[in-house]
C-alpha cells in the first residue's frame, strides 16, 4: 500500500526527472527553459517532502526565481529559433565533459547512495548541541532550521563562505572588464 | 518521520481547501472592489464623478441605500466581470497559441499562491492561548513570499514573447529586466528588518511575517525604526507590481498596451485580476512588515479585549491599514508622471542597490553597538 507520502514523492520525482528530459529534447529554446522551470520546482517539492523548507524556498528563489529569468531574457533578447538545436554535437570536447558529467552521475548514485553516511535522523528544531560542535573537530548536527543554517556558515564554515564570496567577487569585476573592453575596442576602431 | 501528516488526510485536506478557497474568495474581492476604487479615486483627484450607474434590479427601490449604492459604484465590479467574461474571444493568428494561453495563468498563480503565507489577525482562544490566523504560517514566510512572487514575470514575460508582436515583445523585456533590478533592492532592503527583529534569544525565526509583526507589538513600528528601509521596500514594492510611477510593461504612451496588446476578453481580464492581486498582497505584506501588522498604534499595547471580539477587531485593523495602502497605490497613480526607461534602471542600479547596501551596513553596526558594545572599540 503506498501512503500519500510516497505517492507525492513519485509525483514529484517524475515531474523534475520528466521536466530535466523534456528540456535536453525540446526542440525550441524557450520551451527548454520552461522546462527546467518545472523541473527546478519538482525538485523544490522533494525538499518539501524532506522537511527541509528553506532549501525548497531558496531553490525557487534562486534557480527558478532569478537565473532562470535571465535565461528567458536573452533567449528572448537573442531571438534563439528552432533552428539553433539543430546543430551536431560532433565537438570533442562536449563529449568528454559529457562523460565526466555521466561519470560523476554514476559515482554519485553507486558509491555515494550506499553509504550510511548521509542517511542521518534530521531535526526541525534548533539542535542543543551545535554550539559545541560549531567550535570542536565532530560535525555539526543534522538539522532543516534555519537558524542551524545561519549558525554554521558563520562559525565553523565562516573560512570556506568568505572564499566563495571572494570568488564570486572575482568573477564580476572578471565580467565587467570582459564587457568593457568590448565597448571600448568598438570606439576606438 | 513524516508525523505532521495527520491521521484522517482527508478531513484535514478537505478543510484546509476549505480556508484555502475563503481565503482566494477574500482577496479576489478585494482586488476587484480595488478596480473599483481605482475608478472612484482618480475621477475624484480629477473633478469627475466616476461609476456611479451600475445596479443590481430591484435594488434601486430601496429608499436612500439603493441609490447611495448606485452612486457609489458597489455593482460595478460585478458588470466588469461579467463583460470580460461575455465578450468574444479573438486568438490572433500569428501568435504561439500554447504559451499564448499558458502566459495569464502564470500571471495569476503566484499571486494567488502568496496569500498562503499571509499571516491577517490573532485568533485569542478561550483557553488563553494565542495562535496566528494564516493558512500556513511558514518559519521562512517571507522567503516564500519573494520566491513564489519572482515567478509572476514568467507570465509577462511569456505574454510579451509569445504575441509575436513588437510593443508586446518590448512590454516582456522591459518588465523581466526591471524586476530583475529592483528585487536585489527590495531584498537588500529587508535584510536590516531580519536582523532588527532577531534579538539574541528571539523564540521566533526573523524570517517569520507573524513573528515580525508580533515583535512591533507595544513598541515602534518598524517603518519608524528603519525609515529607509521601508522607503526603498515601498518603491521596490511599486515597481515589482508594475504600478505606475514604474508601468513600464504597459506604458500606454509608447507601447499600445504592452505586453498584453494581443489580449483581450477573459485572459485579459485574469492580467487585470492578477495586478490587482499583486497591489492588494503587496499592501498586506508592507502592513505586517512595517506598520506593525494587526497591532493598533506604536508605542501602544492592543486595546482589545483578548477574546473572540478582539481577534475581529485586529483583523478589522489590519484589513484597514491595507485598504489604507491600496489607496496610497491609486493616490501615487494619479499624482505622478511615468519615468522614462533608462531612468528606472538608473534609479534602480546606482540609486536604490547602493543606498539599501549601506543602510544594511549602518543596521550591522547599530545592531553590534547594541548587543555587544565592547566587540566595536
Amino acid at each position: 500500500m503506498m501512503s500519500t507520502v510516497d505517492l507525492l514523492f513519485w509525483l514529484f520525482a517524475t515531474l523534475s526527472v520528466g521536466g530535466g528530459l523534456s528540456m535536453v529534447f525540446s526542440k525550441h529554446p524557450v520551451s527548454a527553459a520552461m522546462f527546467m522551470i518545472v523541473s527546478l520546482v519538482g525538485v523544490a517539492a522533494l525538499f518539501v517532502l524532506l522537511e527541509s523548507f528553506f532549501l525548497a524556498v531558496l531553490q525557487v528563489l534562486v534557480y527558478a526565481g532569478a537565473v532562470m529569468v535571465l535565461f528567458l531574457f536573452i533567449i528572448m533578447l537573442l531571438d534563439v529559433g528552432p533552428d539553433a538545436a539543430k546543430q551536431k554535437i560532433t565537438n570533442w570536447k562536449t563529449g568528454i565533459f559529457g562523460f565526466f558529467t555521466a561519470a560523476l552521475l554514476v559515482y554519485l548514485l553507486v558509491f555515494l547512495g550506499n553509504s550510511n553516511d548521509f542517511v542521518n535522523e534530521g531535526t526541525s528544531s534548533w539542535p542543543a548541541l551545535i554550539e559545541d560542535s560549531a567550535t570542536s573537530g565532530q560535525s555539526l548536527p543534522f538539522s532543516t532550521n534555519v537558524s542551524s543554517f545561519g549558525y554554521g556558515l558563520m562559525t565553523k564554515y565562516m573560512l570556506p563562505v568568505q572564499i566563495a564570496g571572494f570568488m564570486l567577487l572575482a568573477a564580476m569585476i572578471g565580467v565587467i572588464i570582459l564587457s568593457k573592453k568590448d565597448v571600448q575596442q568598438k570606439n576606438d576602431g | 518521520m513524516m508525523d505532521w501528516l495527520p491521521e484522517n488526510i482527508w478531513f484535514s485536506v478537505g478543510l484546509k481547501v476549505f480556508f484555502a478557497l475563503m481565503m482566494v474568495g477574500a482577496v479576489m474581492t478585494m482586488a476587484g472592489y480595488s478596480v473599483l476604487a481605482e475608478r472612484k479615486v482618480s475621477a475624484w483627484m480629477q473633478g469627475r464623478v466616476g461609476p456611479n450607474r451600475t445596479v443590481l434590479p430591484l435594488v434601486d427601490y430601496i429608499p436612500v441605500i439603493g441609490p447611495l449604492l448606485k452612486k457609489l459604484g458597489i455593482f460595478q465590479p460585478l458588470a466588469d466581470g461579467l463583460k470580460f467574461l461575455f465578450k468574444e474571444e479573438i486568438v490572433p493568428g500569428h501568435v504561439n497559441k500554447f504559451y499564448y494561453y499558458l502566459a495569464p495563468l502564470i500571471a495569476l498563480v503566484p499571486a494567488l499562491t502568496t496569500m498562503t503565507v499571509l499571516p491577517f489577525g490573532q485568533m485569542y482562544w478561550p483557553d488563553g492561548s494565542v495562535t496566528t490566523l494564516a493558512l500556513a504560517d511558514l518559519e521562512v514566510g517571507i522567503l516564500f513570499v519573494f520566491a513564489v512572487s519572482s515567478l509572476g514575470v514568467y507570465g509577462i514575460a511569456l505574454a510579451g514573447w509569445s504575441s509575436n508582436n513588437k510593443y508586446s515583445f518590448l512590454g516582456g523585456i522591459r518588465s523581466s529586466a526591471q524586476m530583475i533590478s529592483y528585487e536585489l533592492a527590495m531584498g537588500l532592503s529587508l535584510l536590516p528588518v531580519f536582523l532588527w527583529v532577531s534579538v539574541p534569544g528571539a523564540q521566533t525565526s526573523g524570517l517569520s511575517i507573524s513573528g515580525i509583526a508580533n515583535f512591533q507589538e507595544g513598541s515602534a513600528w518598524l517603518f519608524l525604526v528603519q525609515p529607509l528601509s521601508a522607503l526603498i521596500f515601498l518603491i521596490a514594492l511599486f515597481a515589482e507590481t508594475n504600478r505606475l510611477p514604474f508601468d513600464m510593461p504597459e506604458s500606454e504612451t509608447d507601447l499600445v498596451g504592452g505586453f498584453h496588446t494581443e489580449y483581450g476578453s477573459f485572459k485579459f481580464g485574469i492580467f487585470f485580476v492578477a495586478e490587482y492581486a499583486h497591489i492588494v498582497i503587496g499592501s498586506a505584506i508592507f502592513t505586517l512588515l512595517f506598520l506593525g501588522g494587526w497591532h493598533f498604534l506604536p508605542f501602544m499595547s492592543d486595546p482589545w479585549p483578548p477574546n473572540w471580539i478582539g481577534t475581529l477587531l485586529g483583523v478589522g485593523w489590519f484589513l484597514a491599514k491595507t485598504i489604507f495602502l491600496i489607496f496610497f497605490f491609486i493616490w501615487i497613480r494619479w499624482t505622478l508622471p511615468r519615468f522614462r526607461y533608462d531612468q528606472v534602471m538608473h534609479l534602480g542600479w546606482t540609486k536604490l542597490l547602493p543606498l539599501a547596501l549601506a543602510n544594511l551596513i549602518i543596521y550591522v553596526l547599530i545592531v553590534t553597538l547594541i548587543d555587544q558594545p565592547s566587540s566595536l572599540f
